[in-house]
């Protein structure tokens, strides 16, 4: 290849520091890319979950009711939180664009504690069910159950901490109104959890 | 000479001399340093794995089962199955040689995420030793694939750890694709166009979006193993309501892709080499890149041909045989492609050209044999069978190793700034082919006539074919120690390389040998296409071509 020196004054900062000096993509910045990718295969982990829970379904004689097997109502509860507490990470991200520190804080700590009320209640149902008997080894409804419930579940944890993580760096100042993207990060992954929670609730309790 | 000019010509610091101590090499987000971290690890992990296929071949002298017993047989097979797919062949040319040169390639100054690649390489070395623990307190019998209800259900052996061994290297895999498809789009540099892009870099691509959009499936199988053991979950287990056959569609939703995460990248490094060595450009690029895409799409629809006798619908089985015809397509569109590339270049047999000649050849076999076992009659045939075994080790090592050697030849003067010894690569590269050759091709002969795989004892009638395959493999054996040892020796011995010694095109060429930290003082602007070979061009060596001589160095001056 042929290759002439760059023009400096375009090139200007890169020189021997930072990693990169030109942009050859998509007009996005390399995290938010790379986070979308990340979902990507998120998305093919619980597809593959998904996709087990339907075959089995599917290819079984009879499939108990979950409505009789499961609380659906402090679920539902339960989901209503967990939606809501995407609308306050939205609100967040919204405070930080225009530069709100004392916003963020607010309404990050109300997305966090949303996260913190859905992963008790979930393990509050858990504790309910295993003292009934309800095992992941009794049958295949309640392996699915546990496994699907169970993985989406670590996902609401470690979202949590990451909003965690995220509260700290805007305690510090961390965020701006030009620089905000760690935060919007964060809550793509957060609504993504939640998105995939709908999807769960509507075709493990509902049907 | 005078002090003035020894000190006048001493050599700029490089990526290697750039700092040292073991803390530089551990804590580096340098992706050369990074490169040749994973280069030392799947090094150590090929050597186990081929320590396994000795003990397999050994046992296999002899129709008796005497060496070892059954139950050790299953776990050398499955340890040599294990150790060579997911910490070897997964990780080899996208690890070691893609690490090193996407970035330079692509005109950039490192990788997109720097700190996820050191990450990844931790990831890998951390699934490693889990893995090798399990290894060493008593290793896992269920052969590679994990079938249930035997690894789910019935195995008394290490399956828990080595699954989330596994399960931690898939991470490792993940990180590297997200990395590539992030650097790819966004670090080209100014006037690095996708279709000027070198056909490395369109394979390493199409391998990322494998490993991104196949691993995670991988990972949710082995851990619902995993928690079938542990727990109890009962998804593959049919006393519960599950289905064994569920966990073999989801395993070769992600393994067959996986053959290409271990091909693709290997393709990539074959038509930089024949280009280079024919001096020519190669023929029909948008083809090549195009198919490269294509096999990574088409990969992810042929899962099902791994299970025409498992009980899987005679219908699925037509349409699965059908696509496994299709995927046919692009990889013969290469190899044609190849083949056009080499008709009236100017070839000249340097060792990675042997290399990759012997690629063309044996994926040839190994891609056309693939093709009789995707057919739906003749697999019922020849399924479980030594035919499969060869199939497979004729793509994998006939291809993949055969490439990967061709690229650690082709760029070991641009990773080490020492050329390595030609006339004993040379050597070497003929002993690789004649021992692969002598070890898998009686193989599809067994395979035919009906030995099954995966037994410790055979048939009598089976036994001088055997004998041939130990013979080879002791060949073969020796045949990789080779350029080990000459490799090893060439970083304090070996003659000292010029930025360019292949005058070969593309910007890894541009730079010196080995190259400085941040690859380039200023961002290059590309104004040709790939491979820009003139039509005249043969090779010979030119001034341009000869290595620098740093007077400082003593080794220098008696070598040239």
């Amino acid at each position: 290849m042929n290759v002439t020196a760059y023009d400096p004054a375009i090139d200007a900062p890169a020189h021997h520091h930072g990693i990169y000096d030109y942009d050859s993509g998509p007009p996005v910045e390399r995290g938010k890319f790379a986070i979308w990718l990340f979902l990507a295969t998120e998305i093919m982990f619980f597809t593959g979950l998904i996709g087990v829970y339907i075959v089995l379904r599917s290819g079984s004689a009879e499939w108990p009711d979950p409505m009789e097997r499961l609380a659906v109502d402090i679920t539902a509860l339960n989901t209503f939180i967990l939606i809501t507490s995407s609308w306050l990470m939205v609100r967040s991200l919204f405070s930080a664009q225009q530069g709100d520190q004392a916003g963020v804080l607010k309404w990050l700590g109300a997305t966090i504690i949303g996260g913190a009320i859905f992963v008790g209640i979930q393990v509050y149902e858990y504790m309910e069910l295993i003292d009934h008997g309800s095992l992941p080894n009794v049958d295949i409804f309640w392996s699915t159950f546990y496994a699907m419930t169970g993985f989406h579940g670590l996902h609401v944890v470690v979202g949590v901490l990451w909003l965690c993580a995220a509260w700290v760096k805007a305690a510090r100042g961390g965020y701006t109104a030009r620089n905000y993207l760690g935060l919007e990060l964060a809550g793509l992954y957060w609504h993504f959890v939640d998105l995939v929670w709908v999807l769960l609730f509507t075709i493990v309790y509902l049907f | 000479m005078s002090a003035d000019t020894k000190r006048a010509a001493a050599p700029e610091p490089n990526y290697i001399t750039a700092n040292y101590g073991i803390k530089s090499w551990l804590l580096t987000t340098d992706h050369k340093r990074i490169g040749l971290l994973y280069l030392i690890s799947i090094s150590v992990f090929f050597f186990i794995g081929g320590a396994f296929a000795v003990l397999i071949r050994m046992e296999l002298l002899t129709p008796e089962g005497d060496l070892v017993d059954s139950e050790t047989y299953n776990k050398l097979f499955t340890q040599h199955g294990l150790i060579m797919i997911f910490f070897f062949l997964v990780p080899s040319i996208p690890a070691v040689l893609g690490n090193f040169l996407l970035p330079i390639m692509l005109g950039a100054k490192d990788l997109a995420f720097p700190r996820i690649n050191l990450l990844s390489w931790y990831v890998y070395t951390v699934g490693g030793l889990v893995t090798l623990y399990a290894t060493a307190t008593g290793g896992v019998d269920t052969g590679w694939t994990f079938y249930t209800p035997y690894s789910s259900t019935y195995a008394n052996t290490q399956v828990m750890y080595t699954a989330v061994g596994v399960f931690i290297t898939g991470f490792s895999s993940i990180l590297t694709g997200l990395n590539f498809i992030v650097t790819t789009h966004k670090m080209r540099a100014p006037g690095l166009t996708w279709f000027r892009l070198p056909l490395f870099v369109w394979a390493q691509y199409a391998t990322s979006l494998i490993m991104v959009l196949g691993t995670p499936v991988l990972a949710i199988t082995i851990l619902l193993v995993a928690l079938e053991r542990g727990l109890g979950i009962g998804i593959f287990d049919p006393k519960l309501g599950g289905d064994p056959l569920l966990f073999q569609h989801l395993f070769w939703f992600y393994s067959h892709p996986a053959v290409y995460i271990m091909i693709l990248p290997g393709m990539g490094v074959i038509s930089e080499v024949i280009s280079c060595f024919a001096r020519k450009r190669v023929f029909g690029y948008g083809f090549i890149a195009f198919s490269s895409l294509a096999i990574a799409v088409l990969g992810f629809l042929v899962w099902g041909h791994h299970m025409f006798t498992s009980g899987q619908s005679v219908y699925a089985g037509l349409v699965f045989s059908f696509l496994t015809m299709v995927v046919a397509i692009p990889s013969a569109v290469k190899v044609f492609n190849w083949i056009a590339t080499l008709y009236k270049g100017s070839i000249s047999f340097e060792t990675p050209m042997l290399y990759a000649l012997g690629f063309i050849g044996l994926f040839t076999i190994g891609g056309l044999t693939g093709i009789f076992l995707g057919t739906l009659a003749l697999d019922v045939h020849v399924h479980d069978t030594y035919f499969v075994v060869a199939h497979f080790h004729y793509v994998m090592v006939g291809g993949m190793v055969m490439a990967y050697l061709a690229g650690i030849h082709f760029w070991w003067p641009k990773i080490t700034g020492r050329m390595y010894p030609e006339t004993i690569a040379k050597f070497a590269a003929v002993v690789i082919f004649i021992g692969f050759n002598l070890t898998f091709f009686p193989q599809f002969l067994l395979g035919y006539v009906g030995m099954p795989r995966r037994y410790h004892a055979y048939p009598e009638e089976f036994q001088v074919l055997n004998v041939m395959s130990t013979a080879g493999a002791s060949i073969l054996g020796i045949g990789y120690l080779i350029p080990m040892g000459y490799l090893v020796w060439s970083l304090w011995w070996g003659k000292v390389a010029a930025a360019n010694p292949w005058r070969a095109k593309g910007l890894e060429w541009e730079v010196p040998s080995p190259p400085p930290t941040f690859n380039f003082d200023q961002t290059p602007v590309v104004t040709e296409e790939a491979y820009a070979y003139a039509a005249d061009d043969s090779f010979v060596e030119t001034e341009a071509a000869k290595p620098p001589t740093y007077p400082s160095d003593p080794k220098v001056g008696a070598d040239s």
